[in-house]
């Protein structure tokens, strides 16, 4: 390794603003006969960037990605690759290349003959090409196995080879349809490392589609999460997962307690809420991402809940409560604690602490939270 | 702009590409099937006028044709005949599928299926015209049971008659009866044997209640596979029928080539097809409970 | 394993069943005596001599090896047309076409080859080879489309797609990734289609005219019990090359699969 490693970290925000736009979006519909499968999406992505579209199956976010790769035309709305209108301009002459979800390896080719298989129409001499091949099996680390038979590779193997073989064309947008959904957990976790690493490296936007939700914040940028058609929300992992605009967001990422509230007053700086179980509180106007009135439920995750042994003082604000039930997960529990007063008991995570015992189920407790972790919904 | 992009759109729309590209199959289906089908039903309601038609509209082919003993004998017959031959060669080919999916290795596999249909691609004329030899009254059986001593006299009810007839197409369409049920079988998950026999059944109730319903499509398209062109098979009872095993092939052939009455050819066509067509429906519809689920 | 065993002796005894009469064809062909029957008279090859000696034989192999290449080419072709559209696109009618196409595996042979009779003589065209072809071709496309339809089925759409993304046109795409895929379906179809056509006879007696091919001369020939040995003789090369011919579809459709990984599923059909 000549070159220092990149790093792993997300861009700064900061870096984010200074990068340019690379792929506008503008209203774009998609209908299958009756079927309204893209409902005005309008999103830039910008240059450089590691770009996640995330939702569940049927979303539409295989669609979006096809219809930028140019396999879906549009209804109507505008789609631009760096400034460039692509109404009319096939696939096989868009800047963009793909990760095929089964990856598409060609299974007749050798893995060069797969890799080298965009450079056909390249006026380069063969030896030239077959350097750009041999260059772009090293950086996905398939040094050496040029020769095999492409059907002989085992699955992270096949990934890598679709990756160079859409990278040695070096397209302005790389498109990741679900790359790592065929791997087994260890494999996708050692994959979604080198992508990023790889990402970095060559500096190409990446697209990414999954319905993973810990795929998409460990490795992007920025995630649009998609529901029925619509970008229900577009912010980078941590804002994503602190505060989430909606119900369904959040829900979608990660776990979140919900408790019904009312709204009592609107201060100059954001609410006072009654929270069942939890009793009045202030919750600033950046926590509740939607314009809110009257009854109202209030969302935290259970990581932002602490249970307090005797003896112990909450930092910010307790409530009293009852371990209904206790799921132990090695480094974790998971406590679902039955407030006083409210129905639905609340979950929260604990990490385990040697020395510290896991508590029964029916033992009385007390929990501790801080309003400046809560996100109120409509 | 628009109506160019929608010109645009068009061509390149998927149902326009799919039309454009079936369209030779499509038009030559039309013209040399569809088309002279639909002359076949027209003719046999013409008249006959000595190697000319009449074209005057009736329905007395029809009427003839059914009004004849020996028609009606002939289409019963071979009813019967294509009705025999189906369930003998089913019911011998089953276990023969079964064995092969179930009890060969599955790299022997491919070797048995080639054994199998080695006999299928020689000449079905020859093969026809051998079975004659076996069964013939100086023919391989007649004068092997006479070598062991077990008769005395060549038999005489296996050649000439229905029972040849049978024999031989049931040889004939061996492979045709075996390939369906052999795939439906190589298609059931062997977990859900397993299952079977988990919850309590022997292996003869897991067959009947697990492998059996599961390998019903195939059995029933080896059913219709063999059904359908027995009944119109022309070779085997021109050669082994003898008068007494004529089947309505032979009769169609008779009205065409020897008295060159089309109508009167054409009417007992399409009676035979809208025969073998019933009957195939009906069959289909007594089934259709194993032929619903997941596709 | 007793039940294993049990069906094992009866599969083995059902394939003495079918090849009963192959074992036969042989036995005649070389026994010294002009009547099909035992005990046998000798040994001969005066049979496959006179094979050489009889120019119906040929005009008759000639006539069907013309008919047999040109349906089997013209049956691949309109099967490579029907599967690709059947199982790529979607259209209206799809189902009504392909059901058309196929038709001619649920219709009795007799049957097409009255109809195609009545058409061709109401129109006056004269019966010659070529209007076997246009039958054989009839029967041969079903076929053709089943195997076919199996090898379009196993393409992975994406493959296709991952082509064009990489910049090739759809008739490269075509050429560089479709056809190799498939080219053993292709090969598995026109054996097939020679095969059926080569050996298909009632079509033929009605529409060769006075081209008589070589299922319709050996008909003709059972009628005179002194030509019998020579069909014999006739006979057991062509099983030979049969078995030659199926060996080598069996290789290719073996290879084909190495290639591309598949799983060896067994089979012909």
């Amino acid at each position: 390794m000549s070159t220092p490693a990149p790093s792993l970290a997300k861009a700064s925000e900061a870096e984010r603003a200074a990068r340019k736009p690379l792929i506008e979006l503008e209203n774009i519909q998609k209908y299958y006969g009756d079927y309204h499968a893209l409902r005005g999406i309008t999103a830039t992505i910008r240059q450089g960037e590691f770009f996640s579209l995330l939702g569940p199956s049927g979303c539409g976010k295989t669609t979006l990605l096809r219809t930028i790769a140019g396999f879906e035309e549009v209804s109507s709305g505008i789609l631009k690759i760096d400034g460039r209108s692509m109404d009319g301009v096939p696939a096989n002459r868009r800047p963009t290349n793909m990760v095929f979800q089964s990856y598409a390896i060609f299974p007749h080719l050798s893995v060069e003959q797969n890799v080298g298989f965009g450079l056909r129409r390249d006026p380069r001499s063969a030896a030239e090409k077959d350097r750009a091949v041999q260059e772009a099996l090293e950086m996905v680390g398939l040094k050496g196995y040029g020769k095999r038979a492409a059907h002989a590779l085992s699955g992270g193997q096949r990934q890598r080879v679709a990756l160079a073989r859409a990278l040695i064309l070096k397209p302005k947008v790389l498109l990741l349809d679900e790359p790592l959904s065929a791997l087994d957990k260890k494999m996708r976790e050692q994959m979604q490392v080198e992508l990023i690493k790889l990402q970095r490296q060559v500096g190409i936007t990446f697209i990414l589609v999954t319905h993973d939700q810990e795929e998409a914040l460990v490795m992007s940028d920025r995630i649009a999460v998609m529901f029925e058609g619509q970008i229900a929300q577009l912010d980078d992992p941590e804002t994503l997962y602190r505060l989430p605009k909606s119900r369904q967001v959040a829900d979608f990422i990660g776990t979140m307690n919900f408790l019904p509230a009312t709204i009592a007053a609107q201060t100059a700086d954001g609410f006072d809420v009654d929270v069942a179980g939890l009793g009045r509180c202030h919750i600033g106007a950046r926590q509740s991402p939607g314009a809110v009135t009257g009854e109202v439920s209030v969302g935290f995750r259970p990581e932002t809940l602490t249970l307090l042994y005797e003896g112990q003082q909450a930092t910010d604000r307790e409530s009293p409560g009852v371990i209904e039930e206790v799921v132990y997960y090695g480094d974790m529990t998971y406590y679902d604690v039955k407030l006083d007063g409210v129905a639905v008991p609340v979950r929260l995570s604990m990490r385990n602490v040697f020395g510290r015992p896991v508590l029964d189920r029916g033992t009385r407790t007390r929990v501790a939270w801080s309003p400046g972790a809560l996100v109120l919904f409509r | 702009m628009s109506s160019e992009g929608a010109l645009h759109r068009l061509r390149r729309s998927e149902a326009a590409n799919g039309l454009a590209l079936i369209s030779p199959p499509a038009i030559y289906a039309v013209l040399l099937l569809a088309a002279p089908l639909g002359l076949l039903f027209l003719y046999s309601f013409l008249k006959d006028g000595y190697l000319t038609i009449i074209w005057e509209f009736s329905l007395q082919n029809y009427i003839d044709a059914w009004g004849d003993p020996l028609v009606r004998t002939v289409m019963l017959r071979s009813l019967w005949v294509a009705m025999m031959v189906t369930l003998v060669t089913v019911v011998l080919a089953f276990p023969v599928a079964y064995f092969v999916s179930f009890h060969v290795q599955p790299s022997r596999k491919s070797m048995w299926l080639f054994l199998i249909t080695i006999p299928f691609w020689t000449s079905y004329l020859i093969r026809v015209f051998l079975w004659k030899v076996i069964l013939g009254f100086n023919g391989v059986i007649n004068s092997g049971l006479i070598g062991l001593g077990i008769i005395d006299e060549p038999l005489t009810f296996i050649l000439y008659n229905v029972n040849s007839v049978v024999i031989t197409l049931a040889h004939a369409y061996a492979p045709f009866a075996i390939l369906p049920i052999f795939v439906a079988l190589e298609k059931i998950d062997r977990s859900l044997l397993e299952a079977g026999q988990d919850l309590g059944e022997s292996q003869l109730m897991t067959f009947w209640r697990v492998t059996l319903p599961l390998a019903m499509p195939g059995v029933i398209a080896s059913v219709l596979i063999v059904f359908i062109p027995t009944i119109g098979d022309y070779v085997t009872p021109q050669l082994l029928g003898g008068p007494e095993g004529r089947m309505v092939a032979n009769l169609i052939q008779l009205q065409y080539l020897r008295l060159d009455n089309y109508p009167a050819g054409s009417a007992i066509a399409v009676s035979a097809m809208l025969m073998v067509t019933a009957i195939s429906l009906i069959f289909l519809f007594l089934n259709r409970r194993f032929l619903r689920g997941p596709k | 394993m007793s039940g294993g065993r049990l069906f094992k002796t009866y599969a083995v005894a059902y394939l003495l069943f079918l090849y009963a009469p192959i074992i036969l064809l042989p036995i005649f062909a070389f026994n010294d005596g002009t009547i099909i029957a035992f005990p046998l008279q000798g040994f001969t090859t005066k049979w496959f001599e006179a094979m050489v000696s009889t120019p119906t034989l040929h005009t008759a192999v000639k006539n069907s090896l013309i008919i047999a290449v040109s349906s089997a080419v013209l049956a691949t072709c309109l099967g490579i047309f029907t599967a690709r559209a059947a199982t790529r696109y979607n259209f209206p009618g799809k189902g009504g076409i392909a059901g058309l196409v196929m038709l001619p595996l649920v219709l009795p042979e007799i049957i097409v080859a009255v109809s195609l009779f009545g058409v061709l003589l109401g129109l006056g065209i004269p019966l010659t080879i070529w209007t076997v072809i246009l039958g054989h071709v009839l029967i041969c496309t079903p076929y053709a489309v089943a195997i076919l339809n199996s090898a379009f089925q196993s393409l992975d759409r994406s493959l296709e797609e991952a082509a064009y993304d990489l910049g090739e046109t759809r008739w490269s795409t075509f050429r560089l990734i479709i056809l190799p895929l498939v080219a053993p379906g292709i090969v598995s179809s026109l054996l097939i289609s020679f095969t059926i056509s080569l050996d298909e006879f009632i079509i033929a007696f009605f529409l060769a005219g006075t081209e008589p091919t070589l299922p319709v001369y050996i008909f003709s020939q059972f009628r005179f019990p002194q030509s019998v040995p020579v069909i014999m003789a006739l006979g057991t090369i062509l099983v030979l090359l049969s078995i030659v011919l199926l060996t080598v579809a069996e290789y290719f459709r073996r290879r084909g699969i190495a290639k591309s990984g598949g799983k060896d599923t067994g089979g012909f059909l």
